[in-house]
Parts: C-alpha cells; sequence; structure tokens
C-alpha cells in the first residue's frame, strides 16, 4: 500500500480526515522552508505539499507567486526539491510527501528522469496544475511506473459528465479546488462544498482533499469533516512572509511562528465531530 | 484559386488534440478546461455557421476596412537595389494593425456564446487596443491587462484603451510585459468563468486559440495571393512577416504553406544580439516546452524556469512563440531569422523616408530582414512584406532612441 493510501486508512480508523500543510520549497531559503518539513509532522501535518517554485505560476495568487520567486531567488531548482523530500525521509518514512508544481521545469528535467528521482527521494505524489487529464500522457505511464499518486484537480466548473473522464487514471487523492479562481484569495462556503464533494464521491472511491480558500483552523476543520482533507497554503505562507526582514530573510521565531499555526489548523481537524 | 486542403497539405493542422506535429495543446489548469473545451465547441459551429462567416465579412468590409491595399514599394525597391517588394498594408485597418482582424472575429464569437465580458492581454497595445474598440462597437466591458514596463513605453496606446473605454491594468509581476500580462489574465479569467471571455491575440495559448486565431488572421495572405495575381500574374517569391506570438506572420503565410516555390521567412525580434542572450528569439534562441497552455519552443533556463525576453518592440517581447511556427520551424517549411533593436530602429526610418509611411516598431523588423534579402535577390524577384502595424504609437519611443526630445 501507498503512503497515501495507508495514511488515509489509518485516518479513516481513528474517524477523521487530514491535515495538508503546503509549504514553498526554498521560501525564503533551503534552511528555513527544510526546517519548516521537518517541523510539519510533529506540528499536525499528516501529509505535507511542498510547493515547486515556477517563475510563471498561473494558477496562484500574489501570495503563493511572491513565495515562488523568493524561492527561486534563493536558488530552488528541481533537484534541489527533490534533495529536500530525500533529506526528510532520512529522519521519516510515514508522513506522505506529494509535489505540487508547473509541468515545465518536470519537462526540462526529463519526466521520466524526474519521476524516477522523485520516487526514489520519496516523494509520494504529483500534482501538476498545468496538466489536464488531455494531456496526462506526458507524465502518467512514468508516474505510474515509479510507484507515484498522480493526482487529479476538480474544480467547481468541471461538471458531471467530465467527471469519470477527469478522474480516469487517477490515484492517491482527489484534490478539489473549491473557488473558480486563483490560490489565497476567496473561501468556498460550507455550503457549496456540501453540495460538491457527495458529486465527486459519486464518481470515486479515493479520499477527496479541499483546496484552495481554506485559511482558517474552522475552515480547515469544516473542510476536513466534509471531505477527507484540508490543504493549507497560502494562510501560512502569509504568516511566514510577515517574518521575513526587509531582504526577504527569515526572522528568529519565522519557522515557530508558521508550526504553530499549523498546530492551530491540527487541532482543529482533530476536534470530534459536533 | 487556393489548392483545397487534403491530407497532404501542411494547412490541415491541428489535430482533435490541438497538436501541431509535438506542438500546441491544451496545458491549462481543469478550472479552465471546460472553458476552452466550450470555446472550441462555439468557433467550431460557428465556423460551419454561413451567417457568421457572413457577418464578419460585413464588418471586416465595413468596419476594418478589408480588404487592406497591396503597395509596391518602388523607392525602397530602388533604394535596396534587389527585389521588388511589395506591402501588405494591414497598418490600414481600423485601429492601425492587423489585430483587428482576430479580435472581430473572436468579439462575433464571444457574443454569439452569450459572454458579457471581455478580457484581453496586451504588450504593444495594438491588441489591447483593438479588443477595446470591439468592446465599444458592441457596448461590452473590457479589461486589458498589461505589463507595467509596457504601460510605461506605450502611453499612447494605453490613452487611447481608456478612452475607448476599457479598464487598463498594469501587471507588476515577472519584468510586467507581455509575459505577465497572459499570466495575470488567465487568473482573471479562471476567477471570472461564467461571464468572461479571454480574447487571446496572437496565435499561442491552449487550443483553438492558435488555430482560431489563424483562421482570424489568414485573411491578410489570402487577399495578398489575390492582390499578387492581379499586379504581377504570380505568387511572391518570398513573403516576410515579423513574430513575436506570430499571429500576422501565420495569417500571411498559411494561405501560402502548399505553395513549395513561395519561401516564408519569420523574423524574431533580435534584441541587443542573439549573442547576448537579451533577445526575444524562441526559435533562434529557446528550447521547447510549456507556458500560456503551449508547448512550444521558449526562452527557459537550465531547470526550466522561463526566462524574460526583451525587445525594443513591446509587441514582440514574449518568450515563447505559437505553436504552429514551432512545427514550422522543425519541419523547415519557414525558415526563422532575427533582427535587432538596432536594425528595426534603421529600417523603422528607411521607410519613413522612402515610402511615406510610418511603421511600427513590430515590422520595422520584417523590414530590416528585407533591406538585408533584397539586394541579394535578382530584379525579377518579388518580396511580399506584411506591413502589420502602423507607427504612430512608436514615435515617442523611437525619438527616446534616437535621443530627440519631443
Amino acid at each position: 500500500m501507498s503512503r497515501i493510501a495507508a495514511r488515509f486508512a489509518e485516518l479513516k480508523t481513528r474517524g477523521r480526515g487530514a491535515l495538508i500543510p503546503f509549504l514553498e520549497a526554498w521560501d525564503p531559503d533551503h534552511a528555513t522552508s527544510m526546517a519548516l518539513l521537518r517541523g510539519m509532522p510533529e506540528a499536525g501535518a499528516d501529509l505535507i505539499e511542498i510547493g515547486m517554485p515556477f517563475t510563471d505560476p498561473m494558477a496562484d495568487g500574489p501570495i503563493i507567486q511572491a513565495a515562488a520567486k523568493r524561492g527561486l531567488a534563493a536558488g530552488a531548482k528541481v533537484a534541489g526539491v527533490l534533495e529536500m523530500v530525500r533529506a526528510f525521509r532520512e529522519a521519516d518514512e510515514a508522513t506522505p510527501v506529494v509535489l505540487m508544481g508547473y509541468l515545465n521545469p518536470i519537462l526540462s528535467y526529463g519526466p521520466e528522469r524526474f519521476c524516477a528521482d522523485a520516487a526514489r527521494a520519496g516523494v509520494d505524489g504529483l500534482i501538476i496544475v498545468d496538466l489536464p487529464t488531455e494531456e496526462a500522457d506526458l507524465l502518467l505511464p512514468f508516474s505510474s511506473a515509479n510507484g507515484l499518486d498522480f493526482i487529479r484537480l476538480i474544480a467547481p466548473t468541471t461538471d458531471d459528465a467530465r467527471l469519470p473522464h477527469v478522474l480516469n487514471g487517477s490515484s492517491g487523492f482527489v484534490y478539489y479546488v473549491s473557488i473558480t479562481g486563483v490560490t489565497g484569495t476567496v473561501t468556498a462556503s460550507v455550503e457549496h462544498l456540501q453540495a460538491a464533494i457527495p458529486r465527486i464521491r459519486k464518481v470515486t472511491d479515493l479520499p477527496i482533499a479541499i483546496g484552495f480558500g481554506v485559511r482558517t483552523p474552522q475552515q480547515a476543520g469544516s473542510a476536513s469533516r466534509i471531505a477527507d482533507a484540508a490543504v493549507v497554503a497560502s494562510a501560512l505562507i502569509d504568516t511566514l512572509s510577515a517574518h521575513l526582514d526587509a531582504d526577504g530573510k527569515a526572522l528568529p521565531g519565522a519557522v515557530e511562528a508558521v508550526l504553530d499555526q499549523v498546530r492551530g489548523l491540527a487541532a482543529a481537524v482533530r476536534k470530534p465531530k459536533v | 484559386m487556393n489548392k483545397p486542403i487534403g491530407l497532404n497539405s501542411l494547412r490541415s493542422g491541428p489535430s482533435d488534440r490541438g497538436r501541431f506535429g509535438e506542438f500546441g495543446g491544451r496545458f491549462v489548469a481543469e478550472t479552465l478546461m471546460p472553458l476552452i473545451l466550450e470555446v472550441e465547441r462555439a468557433y467550431t459551429e460557428a465556423k460551419a455557421d454561413p451567417a457568421f462567416e457572413a457577418e464578419l465579412g460585413q464588418y471586416l468590409t465595413h468596419y476594418i476596412g478589408r480588404p487592406s491595399p497591396l503597395w509596391f514599394a518602388e523607392r525602397l525597391t530602388k533604394h535596396l537595389g534587389g527585389a521588388k517588394v511589395y506591402f501588405k498594408r494591414d497598418e490600414l485597418n481600423h485601429t492601425g494593425s492587423h489585430k483587428a482582424n482576430n479580435c472581430m472575429g473572436q468579439i462575433l464569437l464571444a457574443r454569439r456564446m452569450g459572454k458579457t465580458r471581455i478580457i484581453a492581454e496586451t504588450g504593444a497595445g495594438q491588441h489591447g487596443v483593438a479588443t477595446a474598440t470591439m468592446c465599444a462597437l458592441f457596448g461590452l466591458p473590457c479589461t486589458v491587462y498589461m505589463g507595467a514596463t509596457d504601460v510605461e513605453r506605450q502611453a499612447p496606446n494605453v490613452f487611447r484603451m481608456k478612452l475607448l473605454g476599457a479598464e487598463v491594468k498594469p501587471v507588476t509581476s515577472g519584468a510586467g510585459t507581455l509575459k505577465d500580462a497572459m499570466n495575470e489574465a488567465m487568473r482573471d479569467w479562471v476567477a471570472n468563468v461564467s461571464d468572461t471571455y479571454y480574447l487571446i491575440g496572437t496565435v499561442a495559448g491552449p487550443h483553438p486559440y492558435p488555430m482560431m486565431v489563424r483562421d482570424f488572421q489568414s485573411v491578410i495572405g489570402e487577399e495578398a495571393k489575390v492582390q499578387m495575381q492581379q499586379a504581377e500574374g504570380r505568387l511572391p517569391d518570398v513573403a516576410v512577416a515579423c513574430i513575436g506570438g506570430g499571429s500576422n506572420a501565420m495569417g500571411l503565410f498559411h494561405p501560402f504553406l502548399d505553395d513549395e516555390s513561395v519561401r516564408l521567412i519569420g523574423v524574431e525580434a533580435g534584441g541587443h544580439g542573439i549573442e547576448t542572450g537579451q533577445h526575444a528569439a524562441s526559435l533562434t534562441g529557446g528550447r521547447p516546452g510549456v507556458l500560456h497552455g503551449n508547448r512550444t519552443y521558449l526562452l527557459q533556463d537550465d531547470d526550466g524556469q522561463i526566462i524574460e525576453a526583451h525587445s525594443i518592440s513591446a509587441g514582440l517581447d514574449y518568450p515563447g512563440i505559437g505553436p504552429e511556427h514551432s512545427w514550422l520551424h522543425d519541419i523547415g517549411r519557414v525558415e526563422y531569422v532575427s533582427a535587432t533593436d538596432q536594425e528595426a530602429l534603421a529600417a523603422f526610418q528607411l521607410c519613413t523616408r522612402t515610402e511615406g509611411i510610418i511603421p511600427a516598431l513590430e515590422p520595422a523588423h520584417a523590414l530590416a530582414y528585407v533591406t538585408k534579402l533584397a539586394p541579394t535577390l535578382p530584379a525579377d524577384q518579388i518580396i511580399l512584406m506584411n506591413l502589420c502595424g502602423r507607427g504612430d504609437k512608436d514615435i515617442f519611443a523611437v525619438a527616446q532612441h534616437l535621443g530627440v526630445k519631443l
């Protein structure tokens, strides 16, 4: 069983959903993002999503755009992101790690080589924002061959007729982009989520994570109960960026501030159902 | 007079996956995927509807002012001392460039689709002005994304767009040029999926845009073919056009793709020179990758990060190129060369003085190459160049480069 499947199965027996915090690799530097990554499981992360910086993050709002820019300025490279995961795996064999990014750096690295190296480093799944099902054959054969989960995005615009098509060949979990918009902007209503998630459940048995616009502990708790997991990204990066000096360097306490926020989110996800 | 498009034609692309060879495709976030499929369906229906063609034809004739003339540039030809040079005068279109052809086609499509808000990206502002113009004509709200750098160097066009009622949103991310404007337009589209139509200005982006924009621009080459028959009784020997995203070039080249006797030459922006790394020549200095919804040649570093382009011309300042050009490059049907900022400036002045036509800095790149090519060819050869835009918008930038204070 893959790490992702094992983790969701384990959480199911505990009767709760997952918290998936996000960090952007190399934001604002390698040491800080490594410390965040290492600290997240203890702070309550059930899975971890690592953003791979790209110059043109078209699905991201200003907060993650800025994080990607800082990451690139600090020297983030595809190989460096994989090396981060390898270093993380030295001490943590259980927490699933998912990479989220855009296609071009992966194409440039070589899709086959990327999937092989990612699997070897201990990556569990891939979310490639600009690789829809229609183009998935560029990567899917290599991710499958290397045992990486290919996580599909479902949007509010994905209608019922399209859902089975999009989910064809998906594995790990399904990522529900809960708003029509870029990351870190607006938040979906509980009513919207309560209608959207059952619609997806009709066509898949995979766990469903809700992302885009999940910011507060309350929202994370609610999303993890309506679906199976909540992804929190921009809200954490907001905290990190508030702990940077004028040159963009991390101030003392930056890592703890973000991890404290993860703890708050984790507590809300762990709260028993009312 | 056009040959029918058969299986062996170079004009039969793209495939139903939107591919030209290995280029093109639909690399967009899932949120946008249903939208571009909707655009594709609507366009396919419109293309098959004679009423759509008739409506577009009416507007092209009476509002845009087509056909644009074919002009024998006699003094320039004498000056260069070689092949005869003809200009396809798309700078005479309403709004001053070839961009109007595509904007009119797409806005009629957006109306058919029931869309009530239009967004666009622009570099030099020519596409933005054309879009704002059509939106004024049809009473549709219009938002144009424009890089902050371009807002500064194309101030007249910014004011024009505002006069036309458009909202111009300066984009400060990246280098604040066309690439960044396109990112921001796509972000807007993702956030406003229900009512908004994204009117892309060039033969790039996710399928069906490269095909659709090419179809709307092909009127340039189709007219030129007929006009050249009337003027010279034959096809040109060479057709030349400048390339940023490549819409005016695709519009000129596409009707000639199956005419083997016609050499096709696309001129990319060489900026400070290819060897300096500061240029916008994706085919000459880039390699294949994925950006803005399509697989195509891109300026990128060793790790697949996109490199900022540089050109004196805001309209060519883009690190990518339409996917059909990438394919035509790889199969060798079209030759792609480059002209530097300085060469374009020289051609700009030459054209103004010998022909009394102030060209935009974009076609000045094409002309720069023509000034090199024409003298090497015999006098009975014919060069057809697309003069795709007029240069009124550029006179301030040119004055600055020439050290003249206005």
